[in-house]
């Protein structure tokens, strides 16, 4: 069997196929996180906390969901829960999940962000980084930091032997989820008139509303949009990485990153940047495991010397 | 991009008396001094590194318009080399806050290149990411003990015996001194000729540089002399609480000095330190409540965005009629 700089063929289809994967997250959220830019003109920091919350009700919806109530007891008020049972798997979660947590940033969206109109970016990012703490010390203090098993429907277990490589059915499936995902979301706003209505309104939002189109709600459906991507991204890391209040919390700062190399400005950029760098992640663990955790970063800090406006990013 | 903060005001002219700053500085260096025959001396030294970090990231934010979402790798930096010489090799604590200070002044240096490359959104975005790159620095290096930390630093008798450090009064001294050092420091960069190029670059970046201002030249000296004052304040600290951890370094210790200077009053001089003393407090008090802490830290977050942008002293200060 033929070796590649000096590693078995296993480890090197093994990582790249990891890499594809966690490129996939990366590309959904930063896509995410591009969309919201475009339209609300803010760094949304709760995205990683949504990305957790779509794995939450991903998990919620197969075990059931414990409704806390306070009661008293002895006269100290404590708390008890009610438990709400429910069976629906993840083909169920796929669509459930995105849709209430997509309800649920709009809420926030009509309750607070709103409110930021018009003032500094910095005060966006720094009520989301807010928002952020909140959703996740929550769910830890319910659920602990140890994390839940998420399992897979039956379909998906299992994998083929390539005769190079074991490659579980799960991993082709978040692949080709997550392109259809990043692809659609591509063309509905590249190559739609929604998307050229939404353009325009990112460019001029006075002048679109001329024209009688409700911009305000156009913009809560966006954030609605770029909060569902991550929850659908959430659902797909479910079985993968356990359901745990502090997935989202790392993975946000490496999205960041991503997002700097690749430039908000575009789409299509935020998506290829995102595959693009998962891989090298992969590439990287096989060659230099110590340096995984920080080559994205590296690679930001290249980039930020060589093109400081991003791969994909017009100079501003 | 102009930085137009709630905070912003036209530069310091006619009508803009410093008289009600100096009175606030005077009245809070004069309580610092009885502080700690009434309150727990460990409290008030703790509160008063973050203080000074608070202040020296207020440097950046209030009166250059960046905000930097990676401080805590310049706090981590000093308070990692302190401990490092104090532990490792045995080295007296002054000289490790010289060369925590030192090699977090090099490490502000480097990555200010980097950062102020972006502005606005992206600068955020990018301090964040560097400081996380040095988090994980942190956590493959061998001398730093991953989860372990370095301990114990250490805090000994210092200048030939004329300083017991293991002495809570003359350790809180100590710490005052520094922190009065590096706070009227600030206060004197802010009201400075540099000081005033920042905050006219703050106002208007391009205006600036039309002006013949180097922006960049000013923005780099502002974002190395916040990293080098954020240093001081992790190695004192590392020799307060005798010990650097992996958490000083992490992006949630940048969240925290964020919150302080966003509760004092972004763009004030006596705002962070207020805001340092309160969160530091409400820490302190909460602290078995585990990850609730956090809830009510996002909770305060989200009311001073979007109720109390001035923060305390900045809504007081607009109450009295005062131009700060």
């Amino acid at each position: 069997m033929f070796q590649f700089m000096h590693y078995p063929p296993q480890l090197w289809f093994g990582q790249l196929s990891l890499g594809l994967i966690n490129g996939s997250f990366y590309a959904l959220l930063s896509l995410g996180l591009a969309v919201i830019f475009g339209m609300l003109n803010i760094v949304n920091f709760a995205h990683g906390a949504v990305y957790m919350l779509g794995a939450f009700c991903a998990w919620f919806l197969l075990n059931g969901f414990d409704i806390p109530y306070p009661v008293l007891v002895h006269g100290h008020l404590a708390l008890a829960s009610a438990h709400l049972p429910s069976h629906l798997n993840m083909w169920w979660a796929l669509f459930l999940s995105p849709l209430f947590v997509g309800i649920f940033g709009m809420i926030l969206q009509r309750t607070m962000l709103r409110r930021l109109d018009g003032l500094e970016p910095i005060y966006g990012l720094l009520l989301t980084f807010g928002l952020a703490a909140i959703i996740q010390g929550l769910l830890q203090n319910a659920y602990g930091s140890s994390g839940e098993p998420y399992d897979i429907p039956g379909v998906l277990s299992g994998g083929h032997n390539l005769g190079f490589m074991f490659l579980p059915n799960y991993r082709i499936f978040v692949v080709v989820a997550s392109s259809i995902v990043c692809f659609g979301t591509w063309f509905a706003i590249e190559r739609t008139r929604f998307g050229a209505t939404l353009r325009a309104a990112t460019e001029n939002p006075k002048l679109v509303q001329a024209f009688g189109i409700n911009v305000p709600l156009m913009i809560t459906l966006t954030y609605g949009l770029g909060v569902a991507i991550a929850a659908f991204a959430g659902v797909l890391a479910a079985p993968i990485y356990q359901v745990n209040p502090t997935m989202g919390a790392d993975l946000i700062v490496v999205v960041f990153a991503v997002v700097v190399i690749g430039g908000m400005g575009s789409i299509l950029g935020s998506i290829i940047s995102g595959y693009m760098l998962g891989l090298i992640e992969g590439v990287t663990k096989v060659i230099y495991p110590q340096a995984s955790g920080v080559i994205v970063f590296v690679i930001m800090a290249v980039v930020l010397l060589m093109r400081p406006s991003g791969l994909f990013g017009r100079a501003s | 991009m102009a930085a137009v903060l709630d905070t912003a005001r036209p530069a310091t002219g006619k009508g803009t008396s410093r008289r009600p700053e100096i009175i606030g500085i005077a009245l809070l260096l004069a309580a610092l001094m009885v502080a700690p025959f009434f309150v727990y001396p460990f409290f008030l030294m703790d509160a008063l590194c973050f203080a000074l970090m608070a202040c020296a990231f207020n440097l950046l934010v209030g009166y250059a318009g960046l905000l930097s979402f990676g401080h805590a790798m310049f706090m981590g930096t000093g308070s990692y080399i302190c401990a490092w010489l104090a532990v490792t090799y045995g080295q007296p604590v002054w000289l490790g806050i010289i060369a925590g200070v030192a090699a977090a002044t090099l490490l502000g240096a480097l990555t200010g290149v980097l950062a102020i490359r972006r502005q606005g959104i992206y600068f955020s975005m990018v301090t964040l990411a560097l400081s996380q790159l040095i988090y994980f620095v942190a956590v493959e290096a061998s001398f730093t003990h991953g989860e372990d930390g370095l301990q114990p630093v250490a805090q000994g008798k210092i200048f030939g015996g004329l300083l017991d450090l293991s002495q809570p009064l003359q350790l809180y001294f100590c710490v005052l001194v520094i922190f009065a050092a590096g706070f009227l420091l600030i206060y004197r960069i802010i009201n400075s000729p540099f000081g005033e190029v920042l905050k006219a670059i703050r106002e208007n970046e391009p205006r600036a540089i039309s002006l013949g201002y180097k922006a960049d030249h000013y923005k780099f000296m502002a974002f190395t002399l916040s990293a080098a004052l954020t240093g001081l304040a992790g190695a004192t600290k590392a020799v307060v609480v005798q010990h650097a951890s992996l958490s000083d370094v992490y992006w949630t210790t940048s969240g925290s000095i964020i919150l302080m200077t966003l509760v004092g009053g972004m763009g004030t001089i006596l705002g962070p330190v207020l805001g340092a003393f309160i969160i530091e407090g409400m820490q302190n008090y909460l602290a078995t409540a585990g990850q609730w802490v956090s809830v009510i830290q996002g909770l305060v977050f989200v009311v001073c965005v979007l109720a109390f942008r001035k923060g305390i002293i900045g809504e007081v200060a607009a109450r009295l009629g005062i131009r700060l």
